[in-house]
């Protein structure tokens, strides 16, 4: 069996909101491996983004034990969560979230700037080498603003790939794309996982379970459903059944 | 592994968000700049008109000391004091080397008697000095010279003449210039025409006089050769009471008067002009902090204000950074280093801003301006750290906040 990335057990959160208090999260358990692509779905309010911030080491938990890539990281402190942050974690978010009127090249750089073992010169090399990746390599100097919405969304990949992390955590990363962008955006998150990376993938779009090879339903701060799908649809045929675009 | 992150590197992520955001950047510099430069021109302004009134006063002779001989008693009776004839020219040699807060000096007799000029005579008086004298007095010389230390050594029969004698003597209107008029017996060259002054404060009509060289006046005038006065200038209004004492200390050495012993002469200064000399200062110095503490206020408010709101803006970019591995520590020395940029560099050209418009201000306007080291000093250390502080606080208050919420920061 491969190697455990993510263990969760008896995971609570809970937020007090004037006198009473919200268990977003109620004894959630699960594991999970290297190598698999995990969607997590809910409705809002399911407890979803509470369990990616939890997951993602921005936030700690009331109750339960998080290990991730083996360490301990439930009672860790501010500082010690964003080194983790910072060599374990690439996070993907909905509104990608780049700086703004930064070059590609140096929004990926961003979390390598902020490890002080890296060097100038092959922070630079391993930039380029993820925005090569993620289907860039041709537009490295261009400006967040300058690129659409999926271009800028393949930035924010490389951004989440160039620290070499365990795990890539996405947060409705298709949310804000239409749908053909979407599926390319989806392709690529498949091409990593056929790389063998380890995805977690949360969303609320039910057809998004159909693409992974894993999917873990909330409702409540609970799990109602963990299932595993043996036939992944690959994202690229469909994309291909799609009219064509103007472009 | 906690390794801290190098200032090398965090310098590199402030200066390209500074570069991204050169415009908001150059924003936040403007209000620095103008705080500045405002502070430096208001308070030029005000130092300027400042000195200027101390200038003006300074012209009516507020720095002026009189020394006289005082009365004293001979066997009982006391004597007027102009008939005392210890005032030498050795005390006025004394004072002269020694004094350090004096700085003019001039020995002086008079004399009052008819001026008399072909068929007009008048009365006035004739005062014998210094060249010095001039300057002590503020008297200026309209037309002609001055007589020379030549004219002093040699008794020389020269005068400068007032406008009242003038017009009271050369009726027709001719040049006074080196035409010889009589001083009771004795005949003068007038060599110069003195600048009118009006009338003094007292009513004394300070334009009927002639001024020839001591040394005439005592030989050939009144036959003495004591002093009668001398007249002196205090390097200034505040060293006024120093040379007063040191005067004293100088004569009173020179006159053997011993401990305790009573004074056989007199200083006296301008008490009445330097007192309005300094409750005007005084105003003035007043109103000037006024003004600096108002632009310092107004200059202050405006970079706090940019500061905030050009950090307040950038919440998510903070949630962001701390998302990807910055700890609250990088993300505040990001903005520190920053705000010191943003703020030394509009400091530095607020300083350059306000020097030119202070100078502009007198070049154009006319308006006397007066720079001081302090005031510059004042409003560029005020503004900067005005600027660094209101960059920190909120990137301080940013860099506390759950990543989460920053991030999802509207």
């Amino acid at each position: 069996m491969s190697k455990e990335i993510i263990k969760i057990t008896d995971l609570h959160r809970n937020f007090i909101v004037g006198n009473e208090t919200v268990k977003a999260l109620n004894g959630v358990s699960f594991s999970v491996n290297a190598g698999e692509f995990v969607t997590i779905m809910g409705t809002s309010g399911s407890g979803k983004s509470t369990l990616l911030n939890l997951l993602g080491c921005l936030d700690t938990p009331s109750q339960g034990e998080y290990l991730l890539d083996g360490i301990k990281t439930s009672t860790m402190s501010r500082d010690k969560r964003a080194d983790m942050r910072n060599s374990k974690i690439g996070f993907i978010f909905q509104n990608y979230n780049l700086l703004p009127k930064t070059s590609a090249i140096e929004n990926v750089e961003l979390p390598l700037i902020y490890n002080p073992n890296i060097p100038s010169d092959e922070r630079k090399a391993r930039a380029i080498k993820a925005l090569e990746e993620v289907g860039l390599g041709e537009r490295l100097y261009h400006k967040s603003n300058q690129m659409s919405g999926g271009q800028q969304q393949r930035v924010a990949i490389a951004r989440a790939l160039v620290n070499n992390p365990v795990i890539l955590l996405a947060d409705e990363a298709t949310g804000n794309l239409d749908t053909r962008t979407s599926l390319e955006i989806l392709a690529l998150f498949q091409d990593l996982y056929k790389e063998g990376r380890t995805i977690l993938f949360v969303t609320h779009n039910p057809e998004m379970e159909e693409f992974s090879s894993r999917n873990i339903s909330l409702r409540d701060g609970k799990i109602i459903g963990d299932t595993y799908n043996s036939n992944i649809k690959d994202a690229r045929e469909i994309l291909r059944q799609l009219p064509k675009s103007d472009d | 592994m906690i390794k801290k992150i190098n200032l090398y590197n965090l310098f590199k992520i402030a200066l390209r968000a500074l570069n991204a955001n050169k415009f908001r950047g150059f924003l936040t510099m403007l209000g620095i700049i103008i705080g500045v430069a405002s502070v430096i021109t208001m308070l030029a302004i005000g130092q300027g008109s400042k000195q200027s009134i101390r200038n003006q006063i300074s012209q009516m002779g507020s720095n002026m000391l009189m020394i006289h001989p005082g009365s004293m008693r001979m066997g009982g009776v006391r004597q007027d004091a102009s008939s005392m004839q210890s005032l030498k020219m050795a005390d006025f040699n004394a004072i002269k080397e020694k004094a350090e807060n004096v700085l003019y000096l001039s020995p002086s007799v008079s004399s009052s008697s008819q001026a008399v000029y072909g068929a007009n005579n008048t009365p006035t008086t004739l005062y014998g000095v210094n060249s010095e004298y001039l300057d002590i007095r503020k008297y200026k010389v309209q037309e002609g010279d001055l007589f020379s230390e030549a004219d002093i050594k040699s008794f020389a029969k020269v005068c400068l003449i007032g406008k009242t004698v003038i017009d009271n003597l050369f009726t027709n209107g001719e040049n006074p210039l080196g035409k010889y008029i009589r001083f009771g017996k004795t005949p003068f060259k007038i060599i110069g025409i003195l600048e009118s002054k009006g009338y003094n404060s007292m009513g004394m009509d300070q334009d009927d006089l002639l001024i020839a060289p001591y040394t005439t006046v005592q030989k050939r005038v009144l036959a003495i050769n004591y002093l009668q006065g001398i007249y002196a200038s205090a390097t200034d209004e505040e060293s006024s009471p120093a040379a007063v004492e040191e005067i004293e200390n100088i004569i009173r050495f020179n006159h053997n008067i011993k401990e305790g012993a009573e004074d056989d002469f007199e200083v006296r200064s301008q008490e009445e002009m330097s007192s309005m000399m300094t409750s005007t200062t005084d105003l003035m110095t007043i109103l000037l902090s006024c003004i600096a503490g108002i632009s310092l206020l107004v200059g202050g408010i405006g970079i706090m204000n940019i500061m905030y709101v050009s950090v307040t803006e950038r919440t998510r970019e903070i949630g962001l950074r701390m998302s990807i591995g910055a700890k609250g520590i990088d993300i505040l020395m990001q903005f520190l280093i920053e705000a010191v940029l943003l703020s030394f560099a509009g400091g530095i050209i607020g300083v350059i801003f306000g020097v030119t418009t202070s100078v502009l201000v007198k070049v154009i306007a006319g308006w006397p301006i007066l720079i001081q080291p302090w005031s510059v000093f004042l409003s560029f250390a005020v503004c900067t750290v005005t600027g660094v502080f209101f960059g920190w606080y909120p990137a301080k208050k940013a860099a506390g906040l759950d990543p989460i919420e920053a991030i999802r920061y509207e």
